[in-house]
Formats: C-alpha cells, sequence, structure tokens
C-alpha cells in the first residue's frame, strides 16, 4: 500500500529573517526534505550598471559602495585600480599602503558579519553580538579616517580623499591587540561547539570540481580546498609585499568544503587580515595621499578587466571606456552573484534547516547580487 | 491547605475555590511571567555585552509592563482564512496546559492548590495538553511555516516525554509516591536529605545512588527544556528558519497567551525538577523560624526557598538559550530515541536494583 504523498512549495523570503536581505528563495519541499531550491533576486536591482554610463568615472565611486555595503572598501578598491589601470597612472607608495590597510580592515568587518550572521542563523545569538561589538570597532576607524561608517568614498583615482587621522595608527594597534583573544573566545563559544559542528559539518558539501565548474571564488573555492587567492596569484597593490598565508578548508570536522570549512576559512582569513595590517602598519612610507590624483579624468579609448580579491571572492570590473569623461559601459562580476547559484546544488536532499545553514555559509549580500 | 482556610473565612464553597483556582495565576504566574521575561531579556543583554532594557523605570524594571499594555492595545488580526474557532481556542488551551499544572504543584506546606494523590501523574498529562494547543495553532494558522513549527513540536514534545516520565518513575519508585506535597515532605531538613544526594535515608542505599541521581536529573533537564521548547531545543520556534513557528500568526492578546504559557511552562518543569530532585520547598539549611520559635515564618521560609530554587533553573534554562545554538530536527530525535531514552532506561533498572538492596 502506498500513501499518496504532495510536495509542497514554500516560500522563504523575501521578508524573511534568515535570508540576509531580500533574497526570495522557492523551496519545493518533500516533507521536510527539499527537492529543488530556485532563488529569486532582483528585489534590490538598482540598475548601477546603467547607471554608470550617464556619470564621470570619480561620481561611479559612491555608487560602488552601495553594491556590497559590508565591504565597501573593497569594492571602491577594486573600481579604482581598474581605472587606474586604464588611465595608466602610478600612485605614491603611502596610498597603496593605506588602501590595504583600509581593505584588510574591511575584510575583518565584513567576515565578523558573516560569521555573526551564521552564528544567528544556526540559533547561537550572542555570538553575533560579539562580532558586532568588535566590528564597530573597525567602523570607528573608518569614521575617524574618513567621516563614514558604511559607504566611504574614501579611496579615490589616483589617490585618497583624507590622509590618515594622526590617532589611526595607534587605535589600529589597541584594536589588533584586543580583537586577537577576542577571537579566541569566538572560537571557543561558536566555532568549536559540539552542536555547531553537528548542524554544520557535513552539510552541503561543495567538491572542487563542482565549485570551480560553478566559478565559485573567495573563502567558498578554498574551503573546497583550493589555494586560490588573487591577493598571491594574480597579485595587486602592493600585497606581494606582505607574508600572509591562504587558508584552505581542510575537513577537520566532517569533508571538505562543507558548510563548517566555509565557515572555519573566513575565521582563519581574519587572523591573516590581521597579520597584513600589522606589517602594513610597521612598514608604512611617508608622503601625500592627493598628490596623484588626476585633475581630469579622460581614459583613452579602451577596455579593461580587472580583478581584486573580495570578502566573498573575486570582484570583477569591466570597463569599456570611448575616451569620454564617462564610461561606455560598466560590467560588474559580483561575487556573490556568481556564489548564489550552487544553491539548488548544495541544497537537494537537505532539510529546510540546512538551506539556512547553506546560505549562511555561502554569504551573500543582495546590495552585490542585485546591484 | 489553603483551601480550608478560605473556606473557614467565608463559608462558601464557590468563593474558596474560585479564590484558590485564581491565586496561583495573580500571586505567581502573572508577575513571575513578567520578572521573567525582563530577567531574560537582562541576562540576555549582560552575557552580550549590552545593557538590556534600561529606559522605563529605573535599570527598566516596568519594561515588561510597558509590553503587556502595549499587547493589550493591538489589533488582534485573524486572517481570512484562518480557522477561526481553533485559532481562537488555541492560545487559551496552550495556556490552560501549563497554568493547571500550578494546581498542584506545593509552593510552601501551606500554600497548595490541591494536594491530590497522583500529583506527578496529573502533571504530565495536563501539560500533555500545551501540544493540542500547538497543533492547533499551527493548522488553524493556515500558514505553511505555523505548520511545519507545529508539526515538529509535535514530534519533540511526544518523543521527549518519554526519558522524563522514565526518571519521573525511577523517583516515584525509590519513594513509593506520586504525590508532589509528600516528595517534598520527604525530603525534609537539610540539603543531603535530598533526592539528588539519594534521599533521606542514611545507609548504603544513599550512597550507591548518588551517581544515578545525578544521572537521572541531567537526563530530565535536557527532556524538560525540549518539552518547552528552549534552546538548544527552541525548533518549533526556530526563528532563523520559520519565523516563528506556530505563533506566527498571532498578535496582540493571543501572542500574549502563548508567551505567557511559555513563560509559566519555564517555571513548572524548573518546580517539576525542584521537587523531585531538590528538596521542593524545604530550606536546605533548616529554618530560622524553628531556631526563633516563630512558627508562621517556616511557610514564608519554604515560599522563598521553592520560588529561589525554581528561579535558579529558569536562570539555567535562559542561560543555556543565550550559549547554545539549536539542534536540527533529525539530531533532535536522534538525542532522545538513541541516548536518553537508554539511558533513562537503564538508570530505571539500576535504581530499581538499589531499591532492593
Amino acid at each position: 500500500m502506498s500513501v499518496r504523498t504532495e510536495e509542497m512549495v514554500l516560500n522563504m523570503g523575501p521578508q524573511h529573517p534568515s535570508t540576509h536581505g531580500v533574497l526570495r528563495l522557492e523551496l519545493t519541499l518533500d516533507g521536510e526534505i527539499i527537492t529543488k531550491v530556485v532563488p529569486h533576486i532582483g528585489y534590490l536591482h538598482r540598475c548601477f550598471e546603467k547607471h554608470c554610463e550617464v556619470m564621470t568615472y570619480p561620481q561611479i565611486i559612491p555608487y560602488t559602495d552601495r553594491m556590497d555595503y559590508l565591504a565597501a572598501m573593497g569594492n571602491e578598491f577594486g573600481y579604482v585600480i581598474a581605472v587606474e589601470k586604464l588611465l595608466g597612472i602610478q600612485v605614491p607608495e603611502r596610498v597603496e599602503y593605506i588602501r590595504v590597510i583600509m581593505a584588510e580592515l574591511q575584510r575583518i568587518a565584513s567576515h565578523l558579519v558573516a560569521i555573526g550572521t551564521y552564528g544567528a542563523d544556526i540559533g547561537a545569538f550572542t555570538p553575533f553580538l560579539y562580532c558586532f561589538r568588535d566590528r564597530e570597532r573597525i567602523l570607528n576607524l573608518f569614521e575617524i579616517t574618513c567621516g563614514a561608517r558604511l559607504l566611504y568614498n574614501y579611496i579615490w583615482i589616483g589617490g585618497l580623499s583624507h590622509d590618515l587621522h594622526p590617532d589611526f595608527i595607534r587605535l589600529t594597534k589597541e584594536f589588533i591587540r584586543e580583537f586577537k583573544p577576542n577571537l579566541k573566545e569566538l572560537n571557543n563559544l561558536l566555532t568549536f561547539n559540539k552542536i555547531f559542528i553537528d548542524r554544520t559539518a557535513n552539510v552541503g558539501i561543495l567538491p572542487l570540481e563542482t565549485a570551480i565548474n560553478f566559478g565559485i571564488t573567495g573563502p567558498m573555492l578554498r574551503a573546497s580546498g583550493l589555494k586560490w587567492d588573487l591577493r598571491k596569484d594574480d597579485t595587486y597593490s602592493v600585497y606581494n609585499k606582505f607574508d600572509f598565508n591562504i587558508p584552505v578548508g581542510d575537513g577537520r570536522m566532517g569533508t571538505v568544503g562543507d558548510s563548517w570549512d566555509r565557515y572555519f576559512v573566513r575565521v582563519l582569513e581574519m587572523e591573516e587580515s590581521l597579520k597584513i595590517i600589522e606589517q602594513a602598519i610597521e612598514q608604512i612610507p611617508d608622503g601625500d595621499v592627493t598628490a596623484a590624483i588626476p585633475k581630469r579624468i579622460k581614459p583613452p579609448v579602451g577596455h579593461i578587466y580587472s580583478r581584486v580579491e573580495n570578502p566573498r571572492g573575486e570582484l570583477g570590473y569591466f570597463i569599456i571606456s570611448d575616451g569620454s569623461t564617462s564610461p561606455f559601459r560598466v560590467k560588474v562580476r559580483a561575487p556573490s552573484f556568481v556564489n548564489l547559484q550552487i544553491m539548488d546544488e548544495l541544497c537537494r536532499g537537505h532539510l529546510v534547516a540546512d538551506v539556512i545553514a547553506i546560505l549562511g555559509s555561502v554569504d551573500i549580500v543582495l546590495g552585490e547580487v542585485d546591484r | 491547605m489553603i483551601y480550608d482556610f478560605f473556606y473557614n473565612l467565608t463559608g462558601s464553597v464557590i468563593i474558596s475555590g474560585t479564590v484558590v483556582a485564581l491565586l496561583p495565576l495573580f500571586a505567581f504566574i502573572l508577575p513571575f511571567a513578567l520578572f521573567a521575561v525582563l530577567l531574560e531579556r537582562k541576562v540576555a543583554g549582560h552575557m552580550q555585552d549590552r545593557l538590556g532594557p534600561m529606559r522605563v523605570g529605573y535599570h527598566g524594571i516596568l519594561q515588561t509592563v510597558a509590553d503587556i499594555i502595549k499587547l493589550i492595545q493591538k489589533e488582534d488580526i485573524i486572517a481570512k482564512d484562518n480557522d477561526k474557532l481553533f485559532f481562537n481556542i488555541a492560545p487559551v488551551l496552550t495556556f490552560a496546559g501549563s497554568y493547571a499544572a500550578f494546581a498542584v504543584i506545593p509552593f510552601s506546606s501551606i500554600f497548595l492548590g490541591a494536594d491530590i494523590d497522583l500529583g506527578i501523574f496529573y502533571v504530565i498529562a495536563v501539560t500533555g495538553l500545551v501540544v493540542a494547543g500547538i497543533l492547533m495553532a499551527g493548522w488553524a494558522s493556515n500558514n505553511k511555516y505555523s505548520l511545519l513549527g507545529a508539526m515538529r513540536s509535535a514530534a519533540q514534545i511526544v518523543s521527549y516525554e518519554i526519558p522524563t516520565i522514565l526518571i519521573v518513575l525511577s523517583i516515584v519508585m525509590l519513594t513509593g509516591t506520586m504525590s508532589l506535597y509528600d516528595l517534598s515532605e520527604n525530603q525534609t531538613a537539610y540539603f543531603w536529605n535530598w533526592n539528588i544526594f539519594g534521599g533521606p535515608n542514611l545507609d548504603i542505599q544513599k550512597f550507591l545512588l548518588i551517581p544515578f541521581m545525578l544521572i537521572g536529573f541531567i537526563i530530565i533537564y535536557i527532556s524538560t527544556l525540549a518539552e518547552v521548547n528552549r534552546t538548544p531545543f527552541d525548533i518549533p520556534e526556530a526563528e532563523s528558519e520559520l519565523v516563528s513557528g506556530y505563533h506566527t500568526e498571532y498578535s496582540g492578546m493571543k501572542f500574549a497567551m502563548f508567551f505567557l504559557a511559555e513563560y509559566a511552562n519555564m517555571f513548572a518543569v524548573s518546580a517539576i525538577l525542584v521537587i523531585l530532585f531538590f528538596g521542593g520547598y524545604q530550606s536546605p539549611l533548616g529554618y530560622l523560624g524553628n531556631t526563633l520559635n516563630i512558627p508562621w515564618l517556616i511557610p514564608i521560609e519554604q515560599f522563598f526557598w521553592f520560588i529561589f530554587k525554581g528561579i535558579f533553573f529558569v536562570f539555567v534554562q535562559m542561560w543555556l538559550r543565550w550559549t547554545l545554538p539549536r539542534l536540527r530536527v533529525d539530531q533532535l530525535m536522534t538525542a532522545s530515541w538513541k541516548y536518553l531514552i537508554p539511558i533513562a532506561f537503564v538508570n530505571l533498572l539500576i535504581i530499581g536494583v538499589i531499591s532492593l538492596i
């Protein structure tokens, strides 16, 4: 005898506490088991790419901030590098160092949000607030530097909007000193918690081959076991001057490429970022940060694809210049957008609760997915 | 007992019955719920490196009063496709289930609604009503998240009642009584007479029992956490997955009823734990009333100790909630059926053998 069963379609989002913004997931459920996931995006579409065509090159910088709003410095960094390559200008050494410090601080801040919200998704609410407490200090550092806490417009083409605040170096050192024990506390509280490991290890396993086929980048790709980091493999700015490791997933708690690995790679990356910041602070040269800013930005006819390692993966800008003051076309390769494709592949056969665990480990920012 | 006191005072069965029935609600459950919600928020706040409510009253002590006033004023929303009858009954039933348990809980040797012989059995039976209420709420809400939450809740509570009952059974077997009043009276005087330390008798049995009582206590604590849907077992209302589970569709006072039931339940299970293992209302260190020869002081002291112990276990529940992540449905079932139930069975057998010595 067989009982007739029906599949249920469950709409998760766009108003759902764990979809990290306005993502809508259409889940097809057999009981509580997922048979299909269809992500629906576009609720935060702001026509960034089209908008770029009517603005001058410097005017675009504040709009890049609004893509991955948790890693605005990284977005500016990537865009500015692309335009500088197009213009063929060199920036002073000090500017490069400050940019790297900012990008790495931003990476820590962004990973803190990723880790904290991941904990909250799994049900541990306290680590979330601990992470935000530490992120707050990074935002304070940004605030004394450029006055803004989330959307900075700090990294300009050929330079920076302001030099560092006189207290910045001291406060950053203080932050690093106090952040290290907090990271240890976070590991004790969440990373090596038995329940947390049970929930995330062996959940949403992403084999390396699938990851490469889907074009996955960033911590997700590294968690699947490939040592691929644009800061080392396609180095830009002054990253080749620093000594740091690229953490990869090793399947310590389950299988290589599971959600726990994706989570833990982010924790390890924060430690590496701290190393980079420490070295950069020691080596930072003197100089004028606004000296190389060109008066009139009018790149020659041509095109460029330039990419940087953002906290979520490879952020690429493809810019076509027609020789005028505004770009003919700007195309952004957004890491979250590419990484989100994998949802259906990862979720099939898991439970509803695992969708949350997997989505959190993919770590998307809807501002960047929809642009 | 308190009923006789009111009966002698008024001479009417109806008045004294009503007073005794309402006394736990107004003297205890409502103030406790107000206090517990504030405590929860303060505990959470301080654990998370923040202050918690600070604005209403000194350090926010009136915050929950303000919240209740807000909830009363709120519109009571019933969606078009809800099953109206069940939707309205569900919160009442859930609250009734947890409230009815207070009828037999002895707050002190004189503050006791009804001393029935099957006290612990009655508590387990009436708290089963809560499941019915939750299932009704989930079904009548006509919402997929609510339904999933309700289904999970039913499975969870049914699974975890078994280890609870097995441990209760071992205590009942040992003491030979199901009356909560007798259970409390048995563990009289000092704390080494509590069941967790092997009970009041002082021969070899007592020392053999201690490790198994500890195991039993841990099992029953885990199971009761699951029965009142607290973290790490708050799967029915897992906010990150199911929005808020079976009470997603509720607003205003009906939501407050669920909320009240949750906190009443938290105290009810803590009270049962205290009665079974930690001497009920008995003082751990003897009574001041006995030393000073003031007999009327003793019940007050007993009341204090009972509340103190109960709130301590409620505090532990909160502590766990803000520390641990949440289990997944299948892991939850595994924990109960593969670990807790077999261990509880073996524990029951061993305690049975020891009691024969």
